[in-house]
């Protein structure tokens, strides 16, 4: 995904506007944006509050600055400058966060992307996107830099899962429904999607009919599809590699609550009220913590088979 | 480019005018601005290439207050220069205004940037200094910080970064009055050797006396001319200047007279009535 990103932006940099902004990551994977574009890439050094204010200060002269770091040392170390100086400024800058959810998963909590949705979906002007594998990452990048103002866009790593096998149309705050299904809705966005299309398949092989929502823009939320899928399937299983305090789950949740959703079964899995404190391949993380296809299967036929809306299953208590 | 004695009478209405936006507002930074007055006075008097009509003008010198609580200082300079309608001063700090306690880019012509946080407008400074760098523009930039909010560690990064990029078309003025929110900066986190950590991080120093209008004028002035990296000034000056009983006193960073000490300010001012300046 990361690869993804910066052949778009390569492209993307044959406006001489843009500026790529780095705070002394990406090392080998910026080489060639480098060699094609030498005079549109600043390291600025390990020193993220200043990035952040510096990158304001060129989108208030008429560049489009892209700033790329590791999420929480751009979004949690120097977030009072995303707010104020980006954010309530109201300015064209482009955050691209990398590691979304457990993608550095061996190097711990300090580099786990797990809390970026609550802080930067709670600001006003900003955009928030989490594209869930190259291909979308490419189109979500696009969206972003023609998007005329702030947005955070979320990524993995090196790894490169398939969500979406053939092109399709990417809109900024149109969810995507990657397979129908009548009883239960999953909801999922970022890269554990491909573990949530494995678990539809596997609840099809059970006679289940699970529709799949790829909500790439979670904000603004795509409160239609999802209200919608409310009505038409009555069960929906949040899934994020995220905290569900202010993550998916609670942007769903509230947006079903709001539109006269509120008897919608509903169940969350993410991280609640904790941080992943395993270390491994990422397979073996999601697996502590309740994440994998089979985890999301079961909660999927708990949530069915709960006789109403507020049953919880230890399952659903990750 | 006005005289320097045109500039002392300008300040002077200006410090009138915080004094009168504050008793509007019923409370302002009012120390906080009187410290930077003569310091903004000739910079627009003197050196900053903008004016009302060039305000949006992509080659203009850029002033970024970092300091955002003396914006009252600002608001009047700016409404003395003509960017915005003098009538405007008296709505300070109340619904509906676009003057509020911290300056904003997007409802005052002629601010350049939000600040209120400390730390920030500095950091946004040099963005603006290397983006005329990168445009090949002959734009300057300007940035006022106080003395406590270089106990930020963003001012630092800030500070390293203006030298590794060679912004020799940035100038900071740092206007030191020595006191900060609960008292003397010395006591509660100490900056000296103050102009040789700028030294080290490699600006290009000049301590002066920030009340001294020749002194400033003339600091700005080498800052502007320099073309080896960024220029700093320390301009060393009294909180509350131009009024004796606010003068280098912690208390009056956010306070206002009452009765028997305004009939004094207004005195020392050389106002007879504080309601007939701005009303």
């Amino acid at each position: 995904m990361r690869n993804a990103f910066i052949a778009e932006l390569t492209e993307l940099a044959e406006d001489p506007r843009l500026m790529a902004l780095l705070a002394d990551n990406g090392i080998i994977v910026y080489d060639d944006y480098l060699k094609r574009r030498p005079n549109q890439l600043i390291n600025l050094g390990i020193a993220e509050s200043n990035l952040i204010g510096v990158a304001a200060g060129l989108a208030s002269c008429g560049f489009v600055p892209v700033i790329y770091s590791i999420i929480p040392f751009l979004v949690m170390r120097p977030f009072e400058f995303v707010r104020d100086d980006i954010a309530y400024q109201n300015l064209n800058v482009k955050l691209v966060g990398i590691g979304a959810g457990f993608a550095y998963s061996s190097l711990g909590p300090t580099h786990h992307g797990t809390e970026d949705v609550s802080l930067l979906g709670c600001l006003p002007n900003m955009t928030v996107l989490s594209p869930s594998d190259p291909l979308e990452t490419r189109k979500a990048a696009r969206a972003a830099y023609e998007h005329d103002g702030p947005v955070y866009l979320r990524i993995g790593t090196g790894r490169n899962p398939v969500v979406n096998e053939s092109d399709y149309n990417f809109e900024l705050g149109k969810g995507i429904e990657l397979r129908p299904g009548t009883e239960v809705t999953l909801i999922s966005t970022g890269t554990i999607l491909s573990e949530v299309l494995r678990a539809a398949e596997e609840l099809e092989k059970q006679r289940v009919s699970a529709r799949v929502i790829n909500i790439h823009t979670l904000k603004p939320l795509d409160r239609e599809l999802v209200s919608q899928a409310a009505r038409e399937t009555g069960a929906i299983l949040t899934i994020e590699e995220h905290s569900t305090t202010g993550g998916l789950a609670s942007l769903v949740a509230s947006a079903l609550m709001e539109l006269g959703e509120g008897s919608t079964r509903f169940a969350a899995l993410g991280l609640r009220d904790r941080f992943c404190e395993s270390y491994g391949p990422i397979e073996d993380l999601r697996r502590a913590l309740g994440l994998t296809a089979e985890d999301i299967c079961a909660s999927a036929l708990a949530l069915l088979n709960a006789r109403s809306a507020n049953v919880t299953s230890p399952l659903l208590s990750v | 480019m006005r005289e320097l004695d045109e500039v002392a009478e300008r300040a002077k209405l200006l410090r009138q005018d915080v004094l009168a936006m504050a008793v509007h507002a019923g409370g302002a930074h009012v120390s906080p601005a009187y410290s930077i007055i003569d310091l903004l006075a000739v910079l627009y008097g003197r050196h900053l290439r903008v004016t009302a009509e060039t305000a949006n003008d992509p080659d203009r010198d850029r002033l970024v207050l970092s300091k955002g609580h003396g914006c009252a200082a600002l608001y009047a300079i700016l409404a003395q220069e003509g960017f915005l309608d003098r009538a405007e001063l008296k709505t300070f700090c109340s619904i509906g205004s676009s003057l509020g306690g911290h300056p904003d880019v997007n409802k005052v012509n002629g601010v350049e940037a939000s600040t209120g946080s400390l730390g920030h407008g500095f950091a946004m400074a040099v963005g603006m200094a290397l983006a005329a760098k990168l445009k090949k523009s002959d734009s300057s930039v300007v940035a006022i910080l106080g003395d406590g909010e270089c106990q930020e560690g963003s001012i630092w990064e800030s500070a390293m970064a203006a030298t590794q990029l060679e912004l020799d078309n940035l100038v900071v003025i740092v206007d030191a009055n020595g006191l900060q929110g609960m008292g003397d900066v010395e006591e509660i986190n100490r900056l000296e050797p103050f102009a040789d950590k700028w030294r080290s991080f490699g600006w290009t120093v000049r301590e002066i006396d920030g009340h001294d209008l020749g002194a400033i004028d003339d600091a700005i002035s080498e800052g502007y001319a320099t073309t080896d990296g960024p220029f700093a000034i320390i301009a060393r000056t009294t909180k509350g200047k131009g009024v004796s009983f606010m003068e280098g006193q912690a208390i009056w960073h956010y306070r206002l007279p009452n009765d028997e000490e305004m009939r004094q300010a207004c005195d020392e001012l050389g106002l007879e009535d504080i309601a007939a300046v701005l009303p």
